[in-house]
């Protein structure tokens, strides 16, 4: 029986703010598996430490809330021991690029067939409001005693400089948009990487829903205003055809320069995909034939509560 | 003991082959039939500064060093300078006699309190500081020298076999060492060459001349070295004995016990175990597909676990390797495993800390650390290992624990144990059972990963399983595995997951708990690889007429407490021997027993205890002479 979008659900009480844009990220995610049709007991969602932590307790899937930082590596994990699960990893600007940045870049090298999303916010919700790492400098939001301090990070750049091989953004208040980013993301073979601008209603009084929408621009109310646009209403080509080194440094440079557009136009949409870049399984097929068919999580290793597995050969080149 | 007994010391400086020259001789050695027990000490350095391996062999069982050295091999003048004292009045020492007039200003690896310490011995004994005055010393004692110029042994080998090539190798210099020694004491030079042979088994190129090398030498030191007694030329060997490097016990017995994910970031003494796992990926079934083992090199310790933890959601037998820095990163997620009931296995391979503290040296000191690893109250299990035969069964009791009380278990090893080689017992992998406990196959109707049970275990899903889907939190859960704050399910959630410490207790049987060597009224408590020492000790205070009894407690967490205090009923003296500043293991015992530990043999040197040591502190705790702290302080 083909799961609808409600069996995604579960019954468990949201508590997030009124008007959160978290609620538009788990919309679209609850979306997003429902149209592909993933069975709810082959897909994962593994969470970090925050509001966007609570994300795998509203999904009717594997949830695995994780700790501060860390749900890269326990996604990793469990992709690399049961790769026939779908994985997606979620959690806050500040989790992953903050005190889970080291983890962040090395997920980019590794490229595991995983996705993962940033609920970016640029401050700490659920610590009453702290400056996080995606905050601009000298931005005072409503509970810092004073201006931030530190040069904000751009999460498209380091994730395209890492070695992630999908990267897009989307807007949480653009849920449909962004249902059909997470498709395009699960549905890429590598580490895609989705960076989710998500309004934070209680703490950030800057990066609000009417400021994403442009209500501070608007000098006639009939003109569209909104900072937001699609980077796929421009002639904007993300892809990476034919793996040439000279095609691929020029995808990312474009990449990176479309990252640093801000202000008064913010690009959505797929920034950098690039699909012949190896998979960590096929780097590991490489090595271990039979990986995929006989992965980790799949072998046999016992029989009858004997050991099966064969070490003689082994043992006999330590003989004396 | 038998009637052999020979300590052989190789030292030079890191890089030039003073491992696989005393790896070529634990070879013959045991090629000979006889027991062997070998050492390596080394500096965290990759070039330049002193290492060497000492190699006891005997044609009995034997399992640790001993004080004397009887044959010392140098290549350079720091191992004499540093080992010659070691070396006993029946003794020998081969060396160059080019290095005669080094002085110790010449040796810029030896550091300054060193040098003050022999500078101050040699002006005592009214000797120069020069590898001549300090030979000196060793003759005067009774030592035999064999100098040789290893420069003119090599010119005049490239002359007889007309290959210039051998000219100035010094590189050779490990081999002429070793085959010298070897002539010497009339070890069957055909040993030498199939021992070359398999060492270099993949350059035969270098096999070639290192052969024509050793043959020449061992020629020389046959027909010019004489007058000292003490051959090694084989007895009957024991069947089914192997020679294994100290990490082969838990790695081969990961691949046993079915461990099929690993995740490691680098770290001595831990990561030999990783990379040894990663060479034999790819692993033979009985009847089955091939299996394999993902070994994956994480960014860091962090990374580690959480991969590992992420993988064992799946099902997965995976477990992680690591050393006392790369496990205080660990603290935060092993509470994370804790509260999730995952089941874990952490080869905890300790050095010596605090901090980096002696990175390449020999310590016990993370006992305490380990314990009570982690915040906040959660179960686990703490297990060590005292040799390197026992790691390969005790690797499997871990998984199984892991499995069946749904808990991480830290399966605690060393780097005395991890940079030793020894002859033993072939592993024999029908006696690892394999218990994957309450993990189940199939779910029907509604599943909770957490419900509440009688033993307070509940049956296990795994990621993928169809109808199993569970939740998993770090924060306080409900039966389903979401969060809750209900004070009332607080108490029951709490009580589920520790209960899991009083039933390890009572199933797992006393003998897996506790290794009782006999008790009376002087008896020995202690952990881990000194087992070893302890136990060579015991036999020479024997020969005594004195028995001394001794406890060798692997399950240190849940404290088998009970147990061990009817053990001891009748020790009149408890000795807790540890190689750790504090006696950790006294304070476990002391506050799980009641009890004072009377006496403590302790050793912080970062050097590994020698059974000399520890018979001689016995002695005196036996004669009432003992300081209630005897510090241990033998080795370069």
């Amino acid at each position: 029986m083909v799961p609808k979008l409600t069996d995604y659900k579960t019954a468990v009480h949201n508590d997030w703010c009124p008007g959160c844009g978290d609620f538009g990220i788990v919309n679209a995610l609850q979306m997003a598996l429902s149209e592909m049709g993933i069975e709810r007991d082959k897909a994962a969602i593994f969470s970090g430490i925050g509001c966007s932590g609570k994300t795998s307790h509203y999904i009717n899937t594997y949830g695995v809330h994780t700790l501060h930082g860390r749900v890269l590596t326990f996604a990793q994990g469990g992709k690399l021991a049961n790769p026939e699960m779908t994985v997606v990893a979620v959690g806050g600007d500040g989790d992953g690029l903050g005190i889970g940045a080291g983890h962040f870049v090395a997920a980019g090298r590794r490229n595991v067939d995983m996705t993962y999303i940033i609920f970016d916010n640029g401050v700490y919700g659920l610590t009453k409001g702290q400056a996080s790492p995606t905050l601009k400098l000298g931005e005072k939001t409503k509970s810092l005693p004073s201006p931030n301090t530190n040069y904000n990070v751009n999460p498209i750049g380091l994730a395209v400089a890492s070695g992630f091989t999908f990267v897009a953004r989307g807007y949480s208040y653009d849920i449909r948009h962004l249902k059909d980013l997470i498709i395009k993301a699960v549905n890429h073979k590598g580490l895609s990487f989705l960076d989710v601008l998500q309004p934070c209603p209680t703490y950030n009084d800057i990066n609000t829903r009417d400021w994403y929408a442009g209500a501070d621009l608007a000098t006639d109310s009939v003109q569209r205003h909104s900072r937001i646009y699609k980077l796929e209403d421009t002639h904007y080509d993300p892809v990476v055809h034919y793996a040439q080194e000279a095609e691929v440094n020029e995808k990312l440079s474009q990449a990176l320069i479309k990252s640093l557009e801000w202000d008064t136009k913010i690009p959505t949409g797929v920034f950098y995909q690039n699909e012949l870049v190896s998979t960590y399984a096929t780097r590991l097929t490489d090595k271990i034939p039979n990986y995929l068919e006989n992965p980790p999580a799949k072998q046999k290793i016992s029989e009858n509560g004997l050991p099966a597995t064969d070490v003689s050969e082994i043992l006999k080149s330590l003989e004396v | 003991m038998g009637s052999v007994d020979f300590s052989w010391l190789i030292g030079g400086p890191q890089g030039s082959g003073v491992e696989s020259g005393a790896n070529i001789f634990s070879k013959v050695c045991a090629e000979l039939g006889y027991q062997i027990f070998g050492k390596r000490e080394f500096y965290s350095n990759i070039k330049g500064e002193h290492s060497y391996f000492i190699v006891r062999v005997s044609d009995e069982k034997i399992r640790s060093n001993v004080n004397d050295v009887s044959l010392m091999i140098s290549f350079d003048a720091e191992t004499i300078f540093r080992h010659f004292d070691e070396v006993s009045e029946n003794g020998a020492i081969i060396y160059d006699s080019d290095l005669e007039d080094a002085d110790t200003d010449k040796v810029r690896t030896l550091d300054t309190p060193f040098k003050e310490r022999l500078h101050n011995f040699l002006e005592s004994k009214d000797k120069p500081f020069t590898i001549s005055g300090v030979l000196e010393l060793a003759k005067d004692k009774g030592v035999r020298l064999f100098p040789v110029s290893f420069k003119s042994l090599l010119e005049s080998l490239s002359e007889e076999v007309d290959n210039p090539k051998l000219r100035g190798l010094v590189r050779m210099y490990n081999v002429i060492g070793v085959s010298l020694s070897l002539g010497l004491i009339k070890m069957p030079s055909d040993s030498l060459l199939r021992s070359i042979d398999s060492i270099f088994a993949k350059k035969p190129q270098i096999a070639r001349l290192n052969k024509q090398a050793a043959t020449y030498s061992y020629n020389h030191a046959a027909t010019k070295f004489n007058g000292f007694e003490q051959t090694l030329t084989g007895t009957t060997k024991e069947s089914d004995t192997i020679i294994v490097q100290g990490h082969y016990g838990t790695s081969i017995g990961k691949m046993v016990s079915g461990c099929r994910f690993q995740s490691y970031y680098p770290i001595t003494p831990a990561s030999d175990e990783s990379v040894h796992l990663e060479s034999n990926e790819m692993l033979g079934v009985r009847n089955g597909r091939p299996g394999s083992i993902a070994v994956i090199q994480t960014e860091d310790e962090i990374s580690a676990i959480g991969m590992m933890i992420g993988a064992a959601l799946t099902g997965t037998r995976s477990s992680t390797s690591t050393s006392g820095p790369g496990f205080a990163l660990m603290t935060e997620a092993l509470g994370w495993a804790g509260i999730n009931e995952v089941p874990v296995v952490i080869t905890l391979y300790q050095r010596s800390g605090p901090s980096t503290g002696l990175p390449t040296r020999h310590g016990q000191d993370d006992l305490l650390f380990t314990v009570f690893a982690g915040h906040g109250d959660f179960p686990k299990l703490v297990y060590a290992s005292g040799d390197i035969e026992e790691s390969f069964y005790d690797t499997g009791r871990c998984f199984n624990y892991a499995d069946i009380y749904q808990i991480p278990v830290i399966h605690m090893m060393d780097k005395f144990l991890s940079s030793s080689v020894v002859t033993c017992k072939k592993f024999d992998p029908e006696k690892i059972t394999i218990n994957r406990g309450k993990l189940v196959d199939r779910v029907d109707g509604k599943y909770k990963r957490f419900a509440f049970t009688d033993d307070g275990i509940s049956p296990r899903s795994r990621l993928g399983l169809d109808n199993g889907i569970f939740w998993n939190t770090g924060d306080e859960s409900d039966e389903y595995g979401h969060i809750t704050e209900d004070p009332q399910i607080r108490i029951k959630m709490m009580d589920k997951r520790m209960s899991r410490l009083d039933l390890a207790l009572e199933q797992i049987p006393n003998d897996e708990q506790v290794a009782s060597f006999g008790v009376h009224e002087f008896t020995i408590i202690s952990w881990g690889s000194t087992k070893g020492p302890i136990l060579d000790a015991l036999s020479m205070i024997k020969r005594d007429g004195i028995d001394v009894g001794f406890l060798q407690i692997k399950l240190l967490h849940p404290f088998p407490g009970q147990y061990v205090k009817s053990l001891l009923s009748e020790a009149r003296t408890i000795i807790d021997v540890e190689a750790n500043h504090s006696g950790q293991l006294g304070k476990i015992f002391q506050q799980n027993i009641s009890r004072d530990v009377d006496y403590y043999i302790l050793k912080y040197t970062g050097r590994a205890m020698t059974s000399t040591e520890i018979y001689d502190s016995l002695r005196k705790i036996v004669e009432n002479r003992a300081e209630k702290r005897e510090v241990l302080s033998h080795g370069a």
